[in-house]
């Protein structure tokens, strides 16, 4: 596939369109505040939803900590960037970095097992993170942790853009082959001569790194992170997310992220509500589109370009 | 070329292999037939790596494989079609056959090898651009051994490729296995079809609650008195 053709050059295109014109209007002051945050919400969860997707859409492993990872990225960088002086960037990369070796310590265990054991670990785990924060009076403790506001638009737009690109290209190579194989068949994977372990593990762990990055985001955005922010509530919503839009389809989580952070942005005055009604959009989810609104099909452009170079 | 000594295998307290030795010459078909329960997939799992001995060898070509994990086993040469087929069915046939070569960084003769499949499988030819799911059961048992195939076996391990299929496309199946083992590929098939295996192996092993109870010339057991009201059905 050539890298500059009619479809990615459109897509660009799109992109910077997207882009322009929310940054124009929000420079000139047409865009309210409050409509600005929900968009740059809404690039943080789409990084949430896609990584997590790679990990139980893709791979087929269920995971319900991702909140855990997204606060240990969060105050990792916090910490950087308050405590240490240190720029925005190595704040972020700091954030990754430690939320993906969480990853892997959480990962190389349970994933030798089959079966629930992950969901069960990575629930356990995002508690745990939480609680510790929450008795770490360093970090803030249940106060929260301040943060200067440095993460404008333009970062969470291009690094949601970015991570997008980094996690399509891993499901496309012959790595992203083997986590499907995975999912589909572990059996027949481990008798094609395919570790595994060491995919689960590797899927799990860029999972759990993005997830730190976009829970860096978000901590250099909010002025404020508190533990109680990362509730495991918050990974159901990242799950529900995932399901909406599809397991095993990046537009789908793009979707799912969009719609759910879009919903809960118009349902902030009615916290109650706002269960019920992504409860029942679930429901009738399950009723009418039991593989999400996308299945595991991506929107793709491809009529644009010659049959060859798909 | 694969020998096994003395192989004793558990599944928790249940012990499911009980001390069974056989070995497989290069070039040979070999065949291990017995009724469900007598150890027959057990035997192919613990070969593969899936499985552990807790006590006995397990050789290939002079090499060890006691110890030897599961993907490892594979790029040594020892490719398995597991029971029940097993193909990866929300994935296009061709790329369940490049999952297939997954451990092969050749790609002059990972293609070669794909034109060897397709001329095997026709079917799967003219199939490659569907999902594996939609194919038939027989056109996944042989989607399933073109699969394996694809990773360059010198010795290729079937589990019941007779399973669930009709009789007209077991006997495809077993006239393309021994089309297979004619270009070079050594065979060791289970099977409960104990007519069908026996018709075409060299050599087979009896299987009898973990234990091997009966060896020889295939031709020979299937004269003998006792695998006929055993196993052919009179």
């Amino acid at each position: 596939m050539k890298l500059f053709n009619l479809k990615n050059a459109l897509i660009l295109a799109a992109l910077i369109a997207v882009y322009a014109i929310v940054q124009m209007t929000a420079v000139a002051g047409t865009l309210s505040p409050f409509y600005l945050m929900t968009l740059v919400l809404v690039c943080v969860y789409i990084i949430l939803s896609v990584s997590l997707n790679l990990i139980t859409g893709y791979t087929g492993q269920l995971a319900i900590g991702h909140a855990g990872f997204m606060s240990i990225g969060a105050y990792a960088s916090a910490f950087i960037v308050v405590k240490m002086q240190g720029s925005l960037i190595s704040g972020l990369l700091f954030g990754a970095l430690i939320a993906a070796i969480a990853g892997i310590i959480i990962g190389v265990p349970t994933l030798r097992l089959r079966g629930d054991y992950l969901a069960i670990a990575t629930l356990g785990m995002g508690e745990i993170v939480r609680i510790i924060l929450l008795n770490t009076d360093y970090l803030g403790g249940a106060t929260g942790f301040s943060v200067p506001k440095s993460v404008d638009w333009t970062w969470a737009f291009w690094i949601m853009v970015v991570s997008v690109v980094i996690i399509r290209n891993f499901i496309n190579s012959s790595h992203g082959r083997a986590c499907i194989s995975v999912r589909e068949n572990e059996i027949a994977a481990e008798a094609m001569g395919i570790n595994t372990t060491k995919y689960k593990v590797m899927a799990f762990t860029i999972g759990a790194m993005f997830a730190g990055l976009a829970g860096g985001l978000y901590a250099n955005y909010m002025y404020i992170i508190q533990p109680m922010s990362f509730s495991f509530l918050k990974s159901f919503d990242i799950l529900a997310m995932v399901v909406l839009g599809g397991l095993g389809s990046i537009t789908g989580s793009i979707i799912g992220a969009g719609l759910m952070t879009i919903l809960s942005a118009y349902l902030a005055n009615f916290p109650e509500m706002r269960m019920v009604i992504i409860a029942v959009l679930l429901i009738l989810l399950m009723i009418f589109r039991p593989n999400g609104i996308m299945g595991n099909k991506e929107f793709k452009l491809n009529f644009l370009i010659s049959k060859k170079e798909r | 070329m694969l020998t096994l000594n003395n192989i004793n295998v558990y599944y928790g307290a249940i012990h499911a292999l009980k001390g069974i030795s056989f070995e497989v010459n290069k070039g040979e078909i070999v065949t291990l037939i017995g009724s469900n329960g007598a150890g027959k997939s057990t035997c192919l799992k613990t070969i593969s790596g899936l499985l552990r001995p807790k006590e006995g060898t397990l050789s290939f070509k002079g090499n060890d494989l006691t110890a030897v994990s599961a993907p490892e086993i594979v790029s040594r040469g020892i490719s398995q079609v597991p029971e029940g087929r097993r193909i990866f069915a929300n994935m296009l046939v061709s790329e369940n056959l490049d999952l297939g070569a997954y451990l092969r960084k050749d790609k002059a003769g990972i293609k070669e090898d794909m034109e060897k499949v397709f001329s095997l499988f026709p079917r799967l030819k003219e199939r490659r651009r569907q999902l594996a799911g939609t194919l038939s059961g027989g056109e996944q048992q042989m989607l399933a051994m073109g699969r394996a195939l694809m990773s360059k076996p010198e010795l290729l391990l079937l589990d019941e490729p007779s399973m669930g299929l009709a009789p007209i496309l077991v006997k495809q199946i077993f006239s393309i296995i021994q089309e297979i083992n004619s270009l070079g590929t050594t065979i060791l098939l289970v099977e409960q079809n104990a007519r069908m295996a026996l018709s075409i192996a060299n050599r087979a092993y009896v299987l009898e609650t973990g234990k091997i109870v009966l060896s020889g010339d295939s031709k020979e057991l299937m004269e003998s008195e006792e695998i006929r009201k055993a196993y052919l059905g009179g």
